[in-house]
């Protein structure tokens, strides 16, 4: 079997990919079905890669021209997916993270308004 | 005698806090600065200028702020709330006047104008003028209420607003989610004209066209994905 230039580059990547997500599982910061996507995903890519003629006939199957046209289309989904999903996520721990910074910085008012009665006392407020 | 509290947030404005504290002062029982992750000396000055301070551990936004604020208030037993910008565009006495309109006791919540007609009319740039009504009309088209100013940081609650109101946004936008919590809670409102003193400090602190856009694009963001 020949190799083109891009084949070789596609599967180095793709390898390189994979020993990180094992190192990612293996260290415990993800889980098992986030592993399992994403073998699964750059397995794909390694195949795709090697075998290119693979993705004509999934292009036949979805009535896309080219094997080829049809992975950049199917990348370009997931990417657009992962953008969403990132951003939902940002949004929700900045969420998170002002609602625990305003708990602290009213505990500590409370804490300041229980001085406040110490020095002051008889002070309704 | 009933109860008011005047909310400031302010993020790094030590050179207008001490000044807008002891304007507001005279116009509440109590101000409370809520010091968003400021750098400067804004929560030591406001403190000696004699407001309560809330310290905001880093940097949140103004609409967070705002709402950590309204939270210390309804915990102080508020009965009514003012919000006030700290950089000093807007006139402590126009803070009693929202006081005031709250106090007839029939609105939920007063919006400060600057567009509004009064005998006292400010003078304000005509590029501002510009935006606003941009503003206003996004607003309109979002939430389906008209307002002359929907972009004013001088607004008033009553203590039953105070205490329902959710603001979940945390920059900038949060300005017209207040517009978009009367709609969604049936707040009665009025609007009270008001006057902006523009200075060029204030006015460098102020929006600008890129953060606008930003604002816009957000607002109609979450209108139609949240």
């Amino acid at each position: 079997m020949h190799l083109q230039a891009i084949q070789i580059v596609l599967t180095c990547f793709a390898v390189f990919a994979v020993s990180r997500v094992l190192i990612r599982f293996r260290r415990g910061s993800t889980s098992v079905p986030h592993v399992a996507l994403w073998l699964l995903f750059w397995a794909a890519v390694i195949v795709v890669s090697l075998h290119p003629d693979t993705t004509n006939r999934l292009a036949n199957l979805l009535g896309v021209g080219r094997g080829v046209d049809t992975a950049m289309y199917l990348s370009l989904l997931l990417i657009f997916y992962l953008l969403f999903r990132s951003f939902a996520k940002i949004e929700d721990m900045d969420r998170q993270l002002t609602r625990v910074v305003r708990a602290n910085a009213l505990r500590e008012l409370e804490a300041e308004l229980a001085r406040e009665e110490l020095v002051k006392p008889g002070r309704s407020s | 005698m009933p109860k008011r509290i005047i909310v400031i947030p302010a993020y790094n404005e030590d050179r207008t806090i001490a000044e807008v504290v002891s304007g507001a002062l005279n116009f509440a029982d109590r101000v409370i600065v809520v010091d968003d992750g400021s750098r400067d000396r804004t929560g030591l000055l406001a403190r000696q200028a004699g407001a309560l301070v809330v310290r905001h551990a880093v940097n949140r936004g103004v609409g967070a702020a705002i709402g950590t604020g309204i939270e210390a208030a309804v915990h102080l037993g508020a009965d009514a709330v003012v919000t006030m910008d700290a950089d000093g565009q807007h006139r402590p006495e126009d803070a009693g006047r929202v006081f005031d309109r709250l106090a007839q006791g029939d609105v939920d919540l007063v919006m400060g104008s600057r567009m509004k007609k009064s005998d006292d009319q400010g003078h304000m740039p005509a590029h501002r003028v510009l935006f606003n009504t941009l503003g206003n009309l996004l607003t309109f088209a979002l939430f389906g209420v008209w307002v002359t100013d929907s972009q004013c940081g001088l607004r008033g609650l009553s203590a039953q607003a105070a205490r329902t109101i959710e603001l979940r946004t945390s920059g900038m936008e949060s300005i017209s989610e207040f517009i978009k919590e009367m709609k969604d809670k049936h707040w009665r409102h009025d609007e009270v004209a008001i006057k902006a003193i523009y200075t060029d400090y204030s006015m460098s602190k102020g929006q600008n066209f890129f953060l606008g856009v930003k604002v816009a694009l957000k607002l109609v963001f979450r209108r139609f994905i949240r």
